[in-house]
């Protein structure tokens, strides 16, 4: 099934990249589909980490969710940077993650590193390493929201 | 009607999405070091670069260059915190000490030693 969905997901990306419609080059997109999974069954890559369709129903509202987040915490540092006194309390900070997947904790450190004012600059395990432009960054964090919601989209493993 | 809506809206977005990629740049200029500077850079390439191709969506109207859009837009969405990850990681390697006003990193330290770490903490106190 997952072989099936990811050669469809290739060849729909080859059709729209492509943009030709006439049936000889459509069989050569479907045939160049199939090898590039095959190629990637032999690479070991064609598992749950390297195709994750199984998280595409709770993405459509994880999505959004991050999203809204990205857009608030941009305008957060925007503010931060048009002030004049740069009001910035640099702070490192550790943080778990309670995912049980690699996927699922790569989700939450980049979740964290896409929202402005906070990178993850180490994974170790579950626990996350994080450099946050203002103090109450690193707090939010800390207090576990985002970790929650990430969990929440990785579902029951 | 509809056509001047969504021009207008395109030119919005657009023009917000350029005030952004500015403040960025700014914010880039201003910070103290690397790590804030990367804080600021990633207003550029999440704001600013959104809200650029969300204009360039609406100017393109429903096409394959609409598609193709979304194509950067997603491309963005996983590789940029990739990118950014990938050089704070270096810097913190490499050496460079962030200017911090509170280093919290030692909250989780009691109870997350590595294997290795408590491995070798075993063989000190069995050489004793």
């Amino acid at each position: 099934m997952r072989l099936i969905s990811l050669a469809l997901a290739l060849f729909l990306f080859w059709l729209a990249l492509s943009g030709h419609y006439t049936p000889m080059l459509m069989a050569a997109g479907a045939v160049s589909a199939v090898v590039c999974v095959l190629a990637a069954v032999r690479m070991g890559i064609a598992d749950p980490e390297g195709h994750p369709v199984h998280l595409l129903g709770r993405f459509v509202t994880y999505f959004p969710w991050i999203l809204r987040e990205i857009a608030k915490s941009a305008w957060a540092v925007t503010k931060i940077i048009i002030d004049p006194a740069l009001p910035i309390s640099p702070t490192m900070t550790r943080v778990r993650a309670s995912q049980k997947t690699s996927l699922g904790i790569v989700t939450y450190a980049n979740s964290i590193t896409l929202t402005p004012g906070t990178i993850t600059t180490g994974v170790k395990g579950d626990v996350l390493t994080v450099h946050a432009v203002v103090r109450e960054g690193a707090l939010d964090l800390e207090s576990g929201g985002m970790d929650a919601r990430v969990t929440r989209f990785e579902g029951r493993v | 009607m509809i056509d001047i809506l969504l021009i207008g809206l395109s030119w919005a977005l657009i023009l917000a999405g350029g005030f952004f990629t500015i403040v960025g740049a700014i914010g880039l200029v201003r910070m103290p070091d690397v790590y804030t500077r990367m804080h600021a850079a990633s207003v550029t390439d999440t704001l600013g670069a959104g809200l650029l191709l969300l204009g360039f969506m609406l100017q393109a109207g429903p096409s394959l260059v609409l598609l193709k859009l979304v194509f950067l837009f997603v491309l963005f969405f996983f590789v940029s915190p990739v990118a950014t990850h990938a050089v704070a990681n270096a810097a913190l390697h490499y050496g460079i000490k962030p200017q911090l006003a509170e280093d919290r990193r030692g909250r989780l330290d009691a109870d997350t030693r590595e294997p290795a770490a408590i491995e070798e903490e075993l063989r000190i106190e069995a050489a004793q």
